[in-house]
């Protein structure tokens, strides 16, 4: 039994007729608990076979859980849709202020469907929905729209501003949807949705209480919860340095992807670490609502006007590892204000960071060795590091002026399918490679992942904590990465911040769900972790995929990794383990 | 015990101390808390802290008509609930905003000053001030 009514509320917007419903969805909620599970359910239930990713039928589904808005570090909003990238299951997981404002507004999930005709944006002020015209905001970046839309609507401090930059108007496949100017539902491409439905934005605002079982209790786990997220070393790496501390020891591994992947060492890395950029810019450190933590770091870049003497400007600039490997040793660069101009420019435009630097990475290689000429790039020489190019480059993806940059918004698969370099263009499963060379795992976890993401994937720790002792049999390493998958669907249907792993075992998650009218032991919590998994594989395998008919790009069994002694044979075969488990 | 805001600009938007006043008033969620934090226009320009600052000389009791407010011996004003009516005048004098609504009784909620929030602030932005004690904080 639930134990607040207001969690099974799912608002049903439709953008093509104006109008919105409410429906209750308590057994939705009571087996699936919030988040990953429910919105799988809600998108098989929404997303009719076959359809179009960037047609009306596609449904953009948000859902929170019984944790959010209750207890620190329940921070995120799950998304779901049809991946115009991979034509498959879309995932993406956003912080900011998405999760809370969105359960204080009355809800439990939102699902958007249909296409409005002209640009639109929707406000959903606790239960008042209101359709307004955003005609005059279409075309602009997502940093302005952001500035325009907090004076024209109601809320600060209890809302969220959810937005898309040119990229996903322009259909960029993998362009991203921007909350309070630095956080993203990054992967996969849910701005292009937005995009193809004319929606510019969705605000979200309320401040309604929540009811617990037991008020007494309520403090006293929270007590505990918040005491171990802001004295735990398990949490020190994402306040101090935040996500940039993963430069220096990934370098040192021999794991930190250089040059599309040619190397997995940047000499230079100490130019883009998270200690230089701290010492050189950091500026401020902001937190998602009801993190402590505080992960986001913000640099400072002052700079001067090239002609105005003594005329300076100064952006604030958001960092984080997987930009800065995307965007910094992808590439080859290691100007640390290239890069910042690099990430402020994809920032502005509304593009996915990673998938952006992995394919300009495709991009400077296919030049290099003549796949492609400046033909193709309009006159521009894109070599490693050369962060002049790079900025013209993805205003080019976003326009689209010729045939080159059309697959290049198209993701690297297009791209590399069209004018060749298979080899090294580095996506799996349709979506560009996360920053982590480590060996097999890591891979691995992209491959079988069920978001096709980076953050569902405990690979790398497997490499490291495991295989670069002893590398176990391809049985054995599917198991360790299965049960890894399965209890992270039950933290993304909480819904905690994966940050927060360490801080939410089993126990401590069984007990916060009391409080919300659940009760569930650890072993049960695990079974519903199975079955989630289950589901959305159910939805993948549906829109055509498989485990067999992955693309390997070679690539990555080229470059050395700190575990030795697997090869193309072995991927194969743990493909086929994940595959037997799953179907026994 | 009085509250104090040291320095905004150390602020994160966190917002752990609004949910924690909301539990201090055996609530869950936000609609009972007295404190609130906002972007100053985009966070990439930190943030306002809205909250009672104990002023010295309050304005909210002169502009009660029914009496309900009066000021507290160390700052801040005291709420008499059964006297007030809900007119608001409270809420519209006061030039911080620190005045919150309770929409369900239709009457303020103001910050006693109790010190909870401050107990939950990562990053010394706020602190509970004992009587005895004087702080140096940002102008």
């Amino acid at each position: 039994m639930l134990c607040d009514e207001s969690l099974s509320t799912v608002l049903h917007i439709d953008l093509s007729k104006k109008s919105f419903r409410t429906e209750k969805r308590p057994e939705l909620f009571e087996k699936y608990l919030g988040g990953a599970g429910v919105a799988i359910q809600l998108l098989h239930e929404n997303c009719p076979k076959d359809c179009d990713p960037l047609g009306p039928e596609n449904p953009i589904i948000l859902a929170v859980g019984p944790l959010t808005a209750l207890f620190p570090l329940g921070s995120k909003t799950v998304a779901m849709f049809k991946s115009p990238h991979t034509g498959n299951l879309g995932e993406s997981h956003c912080g900011g202020r998405s999760a809370v404002a969105l359960r204080m507004a009355g809800y439990g999930g939102i699902v958007i469907e249909g296409v409005s005709e002209t640009p639109i944006y929707v406000a959903v002020h606790g239960n008042k929905v209101y359709f307004r015209d955003a005609s005059s905001i279409w075309g602009l970046g997502g940093i302005v729209t952001g500035q325009i839309l907090r004076e024209a609507e109601a809320g600060t401090g209890f809302r969220t501003i959810m937005r898309i930059g040119p990229a996903g108007e322009k259909l960029v496949s993998y362009a991203c949807v921007t909350t309070e100017t630095y956080r993203h539902f990054g992967r996969l491409g849910l701005g292009a949705v937005f995009g193809s439905k004319k929606l510019k934005s969705v605000v979200i605002s309320g401040q309604q209480s929540l009811q617990v079982t037991d008020q007494k209790l309520y403090r006293e786990i929270y007590e505990e919860i918040y005491e171990n997220a802001v004295t735990s070393p398990l949490m020190k790496k994402y306040h101090d340095l935040g996500t940039a501390e993963n430069i220096l020891p990934l370098n040192e591994l021999g794991g930190l992807p250089t040059r599309n992947l040619q190397e997995a060492r940047l000499a230079q890395a100490a130019d883009i670490s998270g200690e230089y950029f701290a010492e050189h810019y950091l500026g401020r450190r902001l937190a998602c609502s009801h993190c402590p933590v505080g992960c986001i770091h913000i640099a400072a870049l002052r700079e001067p006007d090239p002609v105005k003497p003594y005329f300076y400007k100064t952006s604030m600039i958001s960092y984080d590892y997987e930009p800065m490997y995307a965007l910094g040793s992808m590439l080859g660069g290691s100007d640390a204000k290239g890069l910042m101009r690099l990430m402020d420019r994809v920032e502005a435009l509304g593009l996915d960071a990673m998938s952006t630097g992995v394919i300009l990475a495709w991009a400077t290689e296919a030049q290099e060795r003549g796949n492609i000429s400046e033909k193709e790039t309009l006159g521009l020489a894109l070599g490693w590091g050369n962060y002049h190019a790079y900025l013209k480059a993805v205003r080019f993806i976003v326009e689209q002026p010729n045939h080159f940059y059309r697959a290049l918004a198209q993701g690297v698969d297009r791209a590399s399918s069209l004018y060749g370099g298979r080899d090294f263009a580095l996506a799996m499963g349709g979506n560009e490679m996360p920053g982590y060379h480590t060996g097999p795992a890591s891979h691995l976890g992209v491959l079988i992942g069920a978001r096709h993401s980076h953050l569902d994937n405990a690979g790398y720790s497997v490499d490291q904590k495991i295989l670069a002792k002893n590398l176990v049999s391809p049985q054995e390493l599917a198991e360790a990465l299965l049960m890894e998958e399965h209890w992270r669907q039950i933290l993304s249907s909480l819904v905690v911040c994966f940050f927060a792993r360490d801080i939410y075992k089993k126990d401590v998650v069984a007990r916060a769900l009391q409080l919300s009218g659940f009760s569930l032991d650890p072993e049960e919590l695990i079974g519903i972790g199975k079955e989630i998994h289950r589901e959305k594989y159910r939805f993948k395998e549906r829109e055509g995929f498989s485990l067999g008919q992955l693309r390997i790009p070679k690539r990555i069994l080229e470059t050395p990794t700190l575990v030795e002694g697997w090869d193309e044979n072995y991927l194969i075969k743990v493909m086929e383990s994940v595959k037997e488990i799953m179907s026994s | 015990m009085k509250l104090i805001v040291i320095d905004s600009e150390r602020c994160v938007g966190c917002q752990s101390c609004m949910f924690a006043c909301a539990r201090r008033h055996h609530e869950a969620g936000l609609a009972k808390s007295c404190i609130s934090v906002h972007s100053s226009g985009g966070m990439e320009r930190g943030f306002n802290l809205v909250v009672c600052r104990a002023c010295d000389d309050p304005p909210c009791p002169k502009v009660c008509p029914t009496g309900a407010l009066r000021r507290a011996r160390r700052g801040g004003v005291r709420l008499d609930l059964e006297k007030c009516h809900g007119c608001g005048n409270c809420r519209s004098t006061c030039l911080l905003k620190a005045i919150f609504w309770n929409s369900e009784i239709n009457k303020p909620m103001i910050c006693s000053h109790c010190g909870y929030c401050a107990k939950f602030c990562p990053h010394g932005v706020i602190a509970a001030l004992k009587e005895e004690e004087k702080l140096e904080y940002a102008l």
